[in-house]
This record gives structure tokens, C-alpha cells and sequence, in this order.
């Protein structure tokens, strides 16, 4: 790419940042044993959807859908982070522990 | 000193440089994130990241989405999280509470799943729109969401009350 196309920012700038966060959020979501932990990496798998939504709505249809739907994403992540923190609580309350690898009762 | 500030301003657009700067604040803080062993600084970590997106957000003048995740992310589900940590959590371990296991195996998983993502987005030919203008998208967002996609709002907003209903039954202790 010329030098002056990669300092104009387009929508493979958002696109390449998404990825970017994409790939550390899947690389937290592996790298964790921590319950909290693995959660952390998904708000930043589902943060790096919302970039990509938001940057076709700008630049590539110019309308409001991509804008609707990363709404619905964000209500999904908030009763996802409320329902799974009950979870984490409960799982501590049970165990001790919040190690995602202890709550193994029904590993066969 | 003054000479170089106005060539920098004749490559890069300032627009562009606000862009650059609040990318690399995402990025630095989706690292800080994967890179510390404790799970409280990676939760403030995740506020940069957080923070860095709601900008770019207001930057593609999506600025109800911005509010909506300053409020929403911010205000709610990171405090969630801290919430969670300090409950689960013993204040002397914190330390080392979110060690970095399976490195070997995590590594290729995001350096494979980034240069796909990467080579894919920088490939492929996109069909821009040739003008983009910035505009509020506020009162668009609202009519949207009133009219054309109402059943999903409806439908999203009982979602809501079931996962909280749900996440209160869940959390609290048994009661004899």
C-alpha cells in the first residue's frame, strides 16, 4: 500500500483494528483459567463485532441498520456479563474456587 | 519544531490522527488485557479498550452508540466486573490470579485467527460508499428502532428482564 493510503483513514483501518482485537480477545479467551478472565476476552470479541457493524454501516451502506443491530449486540453482551457473573458467584459459592478447569463434578 | 507540526498536518488529516490515537489506545489496553497476571488491572485494561471503541464509535458518527457503550459497558458491566472479582477473589492473591496458561496452544490460536482476519480485510476490494458525511445518527437510530425493527427491541427488552430475573436467582444464596 502507498504511504499515503495507509494514513487516510478508510474502512480497512476499522477493519484491520477489529481484527486486531478479534485475535487478542480469542487469544485471552484460550490463554485463561480464570473464569473472569475468559469473560474478558469475549467483551473484547464482542466489542471488536460492534466495530466492524458500525464501519460497514458508515462507509459502505451510509444507513442506520449496522448502527440497530450492534445495539441488539451490546443489549446481548449486558445479560450475557449479568447471567455469567451469576454463574462465576455461584460456581465460587460451590468450589472455592473460580478456576475454570476445578468445576469439573460431571466430567465423565 | 514548529516546520515539522505543520508537515505532520499536510500527510495525516488531524480527524485521522484522533483516529490513530484512540486505536492505539484500544490496542494497548486489549494487550494490557492479555498480558497481566492480574485480573483486576486486566479489568482496567479492558476500560482503555472500552473507552478507545465508544470514540471510534462517535467517530463514525454513530454517537448514540458511544453513549450507549460509555453507559452500558462502562458504567455497568465493568463494574459488574469488578464486582465479581472482588467477591471471588482474596484480595493477597490478586497478584497472580490470572495467570497465562497454554500459551503454546493460545498463541497460534490468535496470531492464525489475526493474520486471516488481517489479510482478508486489507485483500478483498470493498465497495465504499465514495462520500461519507458525519452527521448525528441519533433520531435515525430511534425511528429504526421504533418502527422497522420494534419486535427485536420488544423482544430484547424481555430478554433483558429474564437474564436479570435469572442472574438474581442464580447468584443469591439458598434459603431453607
Amino acid at each position: 500500500m502507498p504511504h499515503q493510503e495507509i494514513l487516510t483513514v478508510g474502512l480497512k483501518h476499522f477493519l484491520v483494528l477489529s481484527s486486531i482485537l478479534f485475535a487478542v480477545g480469542s487469544f485471552v479467551v484460550v490463554s485463561r483459567r480464570n473464569a473472569v478472565g475468559i469473560l474478558i476476552g469475549v467483551e473484547l470479541i464482542l466489542n471488536s463485532a460492534n466495530i466492524n457493524l458500525i464501519a460497514f454501516s458508515h462507509y459502505v451502506t451510509g444507513l442506520v441498520g449496522g448502527q440497530v443491530f450492534a445495539l441488539f449486540v451490546i443489549v446481548i453482551a449486558a445479560a450475557e456479563a449479568a447471567i455469567a457473573l451469576a454463574i462465576v458467584l455461584s460456581i465460587y459459592q460451590n468450589f472455592g474456587t473460580i478456576d475454570s478447569t476445578q468445576a469439573d463434578t460431571m466430567r465423565g | 519544531m514548529k516546520q515539522t507540526i505543520i508537515q505532520i498536518f499536510e500527510v495525516v488529516k488531524l480527524s485521522d490522527l484522533v483516529f490513530f490515537a484512540f486505536a492505539t489506545l484500544s490496542v494497548i489496553g486489549a494487550l494490557g488485557c492479555a498480558l497481566s497476571r492480574n485480573i483486576v488491572y486486566s479489568a482496567f485494561s479492558l476500560l482503555a479498550t472500552l473507552f478507545g471503541v465508544a470514540a471510534l464509535f462517535a467517530w463514525l458518527s454513530a454517537d448514540y452508540l458511544a453513549i450507549t457503550q460509555l453507559i452500558v459497558y462502562v458504567g455497568g458491566v465493568l463494574v459488574l466486573f469488578l464486582f465479581a472479582v472482588m467477591l471471588t477473589n482474596k484480595i493477597t492473591d490478586s497478584e497472580d490470579s490470572n495467570p497465562l496458561v497454554n500459551v503454546t496452544g493460545a498463541l497460534p490460536v490468535g496470531l492464525g485467527m489475526g493474520a486471516l482476519l488481517v489479510t482478508v480485510a486489507v485483500q478483498t476490494p470493498w465497495e465504499v460508499l465514495a462520500k461519507t458525511t458525519a452527521t448525528e445518527t441519533t433520531s435515525l437510530v430511534g425511528n429504526a428502532l421504533l418502527t422497522e425493527y420494534l419486535l427485536p427491541f420488544e423482544v430484547a427488552s424481555i430478554l433483558i428482564l429474564g437474564a436479570l430475573v435469572g442472574a438474581v436467582m442464580m447468584a443469591r444464596k439458598e434459603v431453607k
